[in-house]
């Protein structure tokens, strides 16, 4: 029962909090609403019963997109003295936010101890899971079954990394400031690098 | 089966991933001025994969297919096929490259190591026999594809074009995924095998969403109408030799893995998608044919001309037969022919300056000035009117006679009434190049590939190119009947 309650909570807050995403128009609200539904999502995963993923999703992208909100905040016109004017009139707000998420930790550790959402009968091909931990059974099958595609990720990956610097990378010609020598930076060692000064009382170095 | 099979099987993917890592490393130790070098050496690892998999795709042992990596990856003739095609369009589309960055100095390793991996995505895609396996295959490939549309970062309109791609092609992949979770949560299963297995011949509303969104997803990849807005900007603001790049190789791997899907794990329920693919490509060929007349720049003209060849190929898949998809992939083979044809002579016009022509004024009385050029121009424009004795009208030839073989002849008659709307716009290429005023065009100072790329595909489009016909014929038909093999 208290599944079936936390579900419908946890999805309908999920739902809203995308409806939200799109439609604020400052988008530090919108990173904060997409945070949101990250948050509601973990909780539905832990529901079925799939805890690794749930801690995936928030760190990984909470994490990652809390992250990406400090660029966005970063690169933003925004006036942060505006931003504040608005604190004491958006307080509640705030407030009635964090008791829905405080609210919804209970509810889902409840809802988790209560056991695993049983939403319908499963069907079709797919095998049952076997009696072993989200982890135990993920790493099984990921470097097994499907190492294929688990490299081929790598790959991807890989190709991101070239594509990010191909279109970003700007050498500097020799010479001018900003210019890198890779072998030159190798060979630098600490004693020319450094120089050890000894100056009297009430002088200088010269530099 | 055990790993070495695997790897076997696989091989072309395993060989050019590996050639991929090896160019890198070269690539950044050796910096800008291996370049050529990297080049060349992608070209051989490329040439390599496709004898490779002519090896396989002649090997009777594999025909119907070797299941391999756990039931994720597929080697049989339609996929070797496929990605013979591909090798071959990425190998031509990679010797013309250098000379064309080279005038902005901008020639880089990373261009082939980027051209290598997408190949590998796109020989993944074709390969796939699981959704994961096609997601990732296409993610490879596009990831590649966006940064080589705005690989000449200097220039605004190849920023656009690969930012455009780029918001464009996430979508797509996102409703893609938004079908195929829709399609496993019905059905239990990512396997095309399990696929089919569970939707039975009849599809529940949910599954229908599934295939729907699926089919959305693709038609967006092969750039199909409704989904095509994205091509003409694409195409303009690329560099030619990467416009050149999307024409021909990714097309091949999406339309091969569109008919995959479709014949598949969506082959029980035909009457489901047919109506959708019927359509899209009714609405391409109206689309392309339309759209393409009151365009001045060449590349978006030859963008519009690629969505009205995928409307024809689509019919081949909307008769879902054996026979239509033998003439799907002959009509394919063809088209990768013209097309990169119709790039190299568009990279190959030049004015005094050095700057790039890519406008109708600037080919204005070409035929005086450059008669070779205006002549292969102009029997490239014709095949892909489909005008009788070139290659081009072959194409169309065995897709209209699928499509009458399968009592679909109002699809055909349509498809005919429209592509002499079609023909208007390449007519228009005669009268520019031969009847006005020359305009000022240097064509000297071509390097050979060009040249050598060029004639080739003028000697397969050209009558001469009948011969091969009988060839083409078996090998089709080889590789759609391993389509329509089920287990």
């Amino acid at each position: 029962m208290i599944q079936t309650f936390a579900f419908y909570l946890f999805a309908l807050l999920v739902i809203a909090s995308g409806v939200f995403t799109i439609t604020a128009r400052n988008p530090v609200h919108s990173v904060l609403w997409l945070i949101m539904a990250f948050f509601n999502a973990a909780g539905l995963m832990v529901l079925v019963g799939a805890e690794f993923i749930a801690m995936l999703l928030v760190i990984v992208y909470v994490g990652a997109v809390a992250v990406l909100f400090l660029f966005v905040v970063m690169m933003l016109d925004i006036d942060f003295a505006e931003m504040r004017a608005g604190f004491i009139r958006n307080f509640p707000l705030g407030i009635a936010i964090a008791m829905v998420l405080l609210a919804e930790l209970v509810l889902g550790i409840g809802a988790y101890q209560a056991g695993a959402l049983e939403l319908g009968v499963p069907d079709g091909s797919a095998a049952p899971l076997a009696d072993a931990s989200n982890i135990t059974s993920i790493g099984a099958l990921l470097y097994s079954k499907y190492i294929f595609l688990f490299e081929t990720a790598g790959i991807i990956l890989l190709v991101a990394m070239i594509g990010a610097i191909v279109l970003t990378h700007r050498e500097s010609p020799e010479g001018a400031r900003g210019h890198q020598d890779i072998g030159k930076q190798n060979r630098r060692r600490p004693e020319e690098a450094t120089e050890m000064k000894n100056p009297e009382i009430g002088k200088g170095i010269e530099l | 089966m055990g790993y070495l099979n695997s790897f076997y099987l696989s091989g072309p993917e395993v060989e050019l991933s590996v050639a991929g890592l090896i160019l890198l490393i070269v690539a950044a130790f050796a910096g800008q001025k291996s370049a050529k070098t990297v080049t060349a050496l992608a070209v051989l690892a490329l040439l390599g994969a496709a004898a490779f998999t002519v090896n396989l795709f002649t090997n009777s042992a594999f025909e119907l297919g070797g299941d391999v990596w756990s039931g994720l990856y597929r080697m049989d003739a339609f996929g070797s096929f496929a990605k013979i095609l591909i090798y071959i369009a990425t190998i031509g589309c990679l010797i013309v490259a250098p000379k064309f960055f080279d005038a902005k100095g901008a020639y880089r390793p990373e261009y082939p190591v980027l051209m290598l991996f997408g190949a590998v995505g796109m020989g993944l895609m074709v390969s796939a026999i699981d959704l994961m396996t096609l997601y990732i295959g296409l993610e490879l490939s596009s990831l590649s594809s966006y940064v080589l549309a705005s690989y000449s970062r200097n220039d605004g309109r190849s920023a656009e074009a690969g930012l455009k791609y780029f918001v464009l092609g996430a979508l797509a992949s996102g409703i893609l995924l938004y079908g195929m979770s829709l399609v496993y949560g019905f059905t239990g299963s990512t396997s095309y095998l399990g696929i089919r297995a569970a939707l039975g011949d009849g599809l529940s509303t949910g599954a229908l969403f599934g295939v729907v969104f699926v089919l959305a997803g693709l038609a967006f990849k092969i750039a199909a109408v409704p989904f095509h807005m994205w091509t003409p900007d694409v195409y303009e603001g690329a560099p030619t030799p990467v416009t050149a790049f999307f024409a021909t190789a990714p097309k091949v791997a999406a339309v091969a893995i569109t008919m995959r899907i479709a014949l598949d794990p969506f082959g029980g329920n035909a009457a489901a998608w047919q109506q959708i693919i019927i359509f899209a490509a009714l609405a391409s060929i109206v689309v392309g044919a339309l759209g393409a007349i009151g365009q001045q720049n060449l590349k978006r003209l030859l963008a519009y001309s690629s969505i009205n060849n995928i409307g024809f190929i689509l019919i081949g898949l909307a008769v879902a037969t054996a026979a239509g998809a033998g003439a799907m992939l002959t009509y394919l083979a063809i088209y990768v022919v013209m097309s990169l044809g119709s790039f190299v002579a568009l990279m190959m016009l030049k004015d005094s300056g050095g700057n790039q022509l890519e406008t109708f004024g600037d080919i204005s009385g070409l035929s005086s000035t450059r008669p070779v050029l205006a002549w292969c121009l102009l029997a490239i424009m014709f095949s892909l009117a489909g005008i009788p004795p070139l290659l081009g009208f072959y194409g169309k030839f065995v897709i209209f006679q699928a499509a009458v073989e399968a009592d679909m002849v109002i699809l055909a008659a349509v498809g005919i009434a429209a592509s002499v709307i079609g023909a208007f716009y390449y007519i228009k290429f005669v009268k520019v190049m031969f009847f006005d005023e020359p305009a000022d065009v240097v064509v000297a100072d071509q390097s050979k590939a060009r040249w050598i790329v060029l004639a080739l595909s003028a000697l397969i489009i050209s009558p001469l190119g009948y011969l091969l016909t009988p060839g083409l014929d078996w090998v089709t038909e080889r590789a759609a009947s391993a389509l329509f093999f089920v287990v």
